[in-house]
């Protein structure tokens, strides 16, 4: 079967219309690599027709540094480094990612004490991760207060990173074979302070944004997907709930702690920005859930499994695995050639390459209003879009 | 002569252009001297309002937002309005190749001048007006119309598409929502009898418009005080500019010293739309009266007629700046449908509930 490619040049030419001045035309305009409302370098080609958008075409790579390029010159251990540089948001479950492909190659068995950190540090990224889409959301859609609301919480969330990690957004902290090093003695207990304090938060802003008239008309029924058009876009994560699709990694097929924990998976029912909207509040909520189960049983024992193995070496052939970040299902796929130290070939799958194409769906026949409802709803960070 | 400050009798308007033209038929050279204090006057109070108003909404945004706003440059911050003028003036002025230069030139001035005809005219205080038409609401009316020029011109000469698309929305907005602020405006017009900005206030002698009209006063404050934020295009109705949108709209290519005119086009006309709800809702320079309560109306003629005028149009931008803190933004359909199938429908009934009310007396005082 031939598949026909087109170039970007192909697609945006607009066939030339009659004499007739007063003659409308579509018209084709860049939003991005530099616009406010991409959250970064994303660039996307918008097909208009006056106000309404008739097409959006992704133009990716303007911050592509060839990671997976890169990581095939890189042990494990070291590529772990530069995971937290693709989706600076869930630096640490990226770091997990790694980590879990490499402990399920080498059939590792790790003990409750590092599982449930992991867990725990996981969800707290989760959270923060959601704050700032939170806030970032409020700026999308004109109001720059939710903005600072939301930093400002996240910031403690942040600060408790500090304290054990060292890092505020890029963390290394999860390893193959365990952490990098123990929880600081305050861990606990700012955790709880957090919770405390965070968890009437989320009911005040809900009255802020979530109540708010405007938000719920910039929302609601505004870059509806379905659950069809969804799994066929592999959209993963809360997109994805937001449609109809209880896809979890985390309860569907559990990894770390979540095996052990109660908690909700949020799933919305239209999928529309508002469902997109409603399933990441929850789910903030439900981690603060997950937390609080956690954080008071942390079991004894050792933060690394032994010592640091110094070399790891994968067994022949590929391996992958996958875990659920706060954006979506990130996978990591390497093939081994079982000799060398270095992988033969990495491949990320990263949610954000796959949300953001549904964009498209989402936004034809929309207003640009609406196309930035849509890419915030979406949660996009773009240099995992690229890596 | 206590007696006549109090009841107002002394306060016999003269504004600067009534001098002026009084002075002219003895002495050209003192109307010209009078000429150019006005203008003066204007300007210094235009850029110092605008520097003022800069620094308040900053101050108001940050303590909503939980946070200082500019503390560093002088007590609290004072002087940073300063500083950022400054920076402003030094800034490279850029005009894009390919734009169209003349009507690039103009469009800033177009909007500034729009913002200076409407200021002249609002009574401020007794004393303090620079020009008293007889037929100043109208005359508001159609210098807000002209302001709207300077923002199609910037658009459209920029040469950018997204300043186009800003301009576009600009406006289609400001024509929608100018009908509406009319419609309120002419609430008071029928009330007051006058469509002379000075008798207007002189007729609140005896209570504000807002309670006055109580049903009708009030729907029309609303309607004008929605309508007039559209008009401004301050959140949530910044369309025209939405930052996250359009990247800054009609001023996209602008910089410097022009984009400086429009950025204190916009204060200032958020200063004229308060004043003008101040002036024709809440009595101008007029102290809270009752009417038939002499003694409290004389204690109320003790603050001074140009605090009573500050303290009402503060009030009303404080509003708009915490309307603009709290909401986010509509989308461009949803804007055109709350004018039209919503303010606008409003508004009429309004303004017939007002006719019957002037026909048949019932707002509260008709006597006077």
């Amino acid at each position: 079967m031939a598949v026909k490619i087109s170039t970007l040049e192909e697609r945006i030419s607009v066939p030339a219309e009659g004499d007739n001045p007063l003659n409308t035309q579509e018209y084709f305009i860049n939003m991005g690599p530099q616009h406010p409302a991409t959250h970064g370098v994303l660039r996307l080609m918008l097909k208009l027709d006056g106000e309404t958008v008739r097409e959006v075409i992704p133009v990716l790579g303007y911050i592509h540094r060839g990671i997976e390029k890169i990581g095939e010159h890189q042990t494990y251990r070291q590529f772990v480094h530069l995971t937290d540089r693709c989706d600076y948001l869930s630096a640490m479950m990226n770091n997990w990612a790694v980590s879990l492909m490499v402990e399920k190659a080498m059939q590792t068995q790790l003990n409750d004490r590092i599982e449930y950190i992991r867990t725990i540090m996981a969800e707290l990224e989760r959270i923060q991760s959601h704050m700032l889409w939170w806030g970032v959301l409020g700026m999308d859609l004109g109001a720059f207060t939710p903005f600072l609301y939301g930093f400002r919480d996240r910031e403690m969330i942040t600060d408790i990173f500090e304290e054990t990690i060292g890092c505020r957004l890029t963390m290394n902290y999860i390893q193959p074979g365990g952490l990098m090093d123990d929880i600081h003695p305050n861990f606990v207990k700012r955790v709880k302070d957090v919770i405390a304090y965070a968890k009437p938060k989320i009911d005040e802003y809900e009255e802020l944004l979530s109540g708010n008239v405007i938000i719920q008309e910039r929302l609601r029924n505004v870059g509806t997907i379905t659950a069809e058009q969804a799994t066929s876009l592999g959209v993963t994560g809360p997109v994805l709930r937001a449609s109809g699709v209880a896809l979890d990694l985390r309860r569907v097929a559990p990894y770390g702690a979540y095996g052990q924990v109660d908690f909700e998976v949020a799933v919305g029912s239209v999928g529309d920005c508002w469902d997109r909207y409603w399933v990441r509040v929850e789910e903030i909520r439900q981690s603060f859930r997950i937390i609080e189960q956690l954080i008071d049983n942390i079991p004894a024992g050792k933060t690394m499994l032994s010592k640091p193995a110094k070399k790891i070496i994968l067994p022949e052939g590929s391996h992958y695995a996958q875990l659920e970040t706060a954006r979506g299902i990130l996978g990591i796929y390497a093939v081994s050639d079982g000799k060398s130290e270095n992988p033969v070939r990495i491949h990320m799958r990263s949610p954000n390459y796959h949300n953001v194409w549904s964009v498209d769906a989402m936004t034809r026949n929309a207003r640009i209003g609406d196309l930035v409802a849509n890419i915030s709803s979406l949660d996009i960070v773009v240099p995992d879009i690229d890596r | 002569m206590l007696e006549n400050l109090l009841t107002h009798s002394a306060f016999e308007i003269l504004t600067l252009s009534d001098r002026a033209a009084q002075a002219l038929a003895e002495n050209p050279w003192e109307a010209a001297g009078y000429t150019l204090l006005a203008l003066g006057g204007t300007g210094a109070f235009l850029s110092l309002l605008g520097m003022a108003l800069i620094y308040v909404e900053r101050k108001v945004a940050a303590h909503f937002q939980c946070r200082l706003g500019p503390m560093r440059v002088g007590w609290h911050g004072m002087l940073q309005s300063i500083a950022d003028a400054l920076k402003l003036l030094q800034k490279e002025d850029i005009i894009p190749e390919k734009a169209d230069k003349l009507l690039f030139f103009l469009a800033p001035v177009f909007s500034i001048i729009a913002t200076v005809l409407a200021l002249i005219i609002i009574p401020m205080s007794p004393s303090l007006q620079v020009v008293d038409l007889n037929i100043g609401v109208i005359f508001i009316s159609a210098v807000g119309g002209f302001g709207v020029l300077g923002i199609l011109l910037a658009g459209w000469s920029s040469n950018n598409k997204w300043s186009l698309l800003g301009a576009m929305r600009a406006g289609a907005q400001f024509i929608s929502y100018e009908i509406s602020v009319t419609l309120s405006l002419l609430v008071i017009t029928l009330l007051a009898g006058s469509l002379q900005l000075s008798e207007i206030v002189q007729s609140q002698q005896d209570g504000w418009w807002i309670w006055r009209g109580h049903i009708v006063g009030v729907v029309a404050f609303f309607v004008f005080i929605i309508s007039s934020t559209a008009e401004l295009n301050r959140p949530p109705f910044d369309l025209p500019e939405a930052e996250s949108e359009l990247t800054g709209g009609f001023h996209t290519e602008y910089s410097g010293l022009r984009f400086s005119f429009f950025f204190l086009a916009e204060f200032i006309n958020m200063f004229i739309a308060s004043a003008l709800g101040a002036t024709l809702f809440f009595g101008g320079w007029m102290p809270f009266h009752i009417g038939g309560f002499e003694t409290f109306n004389s204690i109320m003629d003790l603050i001074p007629p140009g605090l009573w005028f500050a303290g009402k149009t503060a009030f009303i931008v404080f509003l708009m700046m915490w309307v603009r803190w709290t909401f986010p933004r509509l989308r461009v359909d949803q804007l055109m449908r709350l004018e039209w199938k919503f303010l606008l429908p409003v508004g009429f009934i309004n303004l017939f509930a007002a006719a019957t009310i002037v026909l048949t007396k019932l707002y509260f005082f008709p006597g006077q």
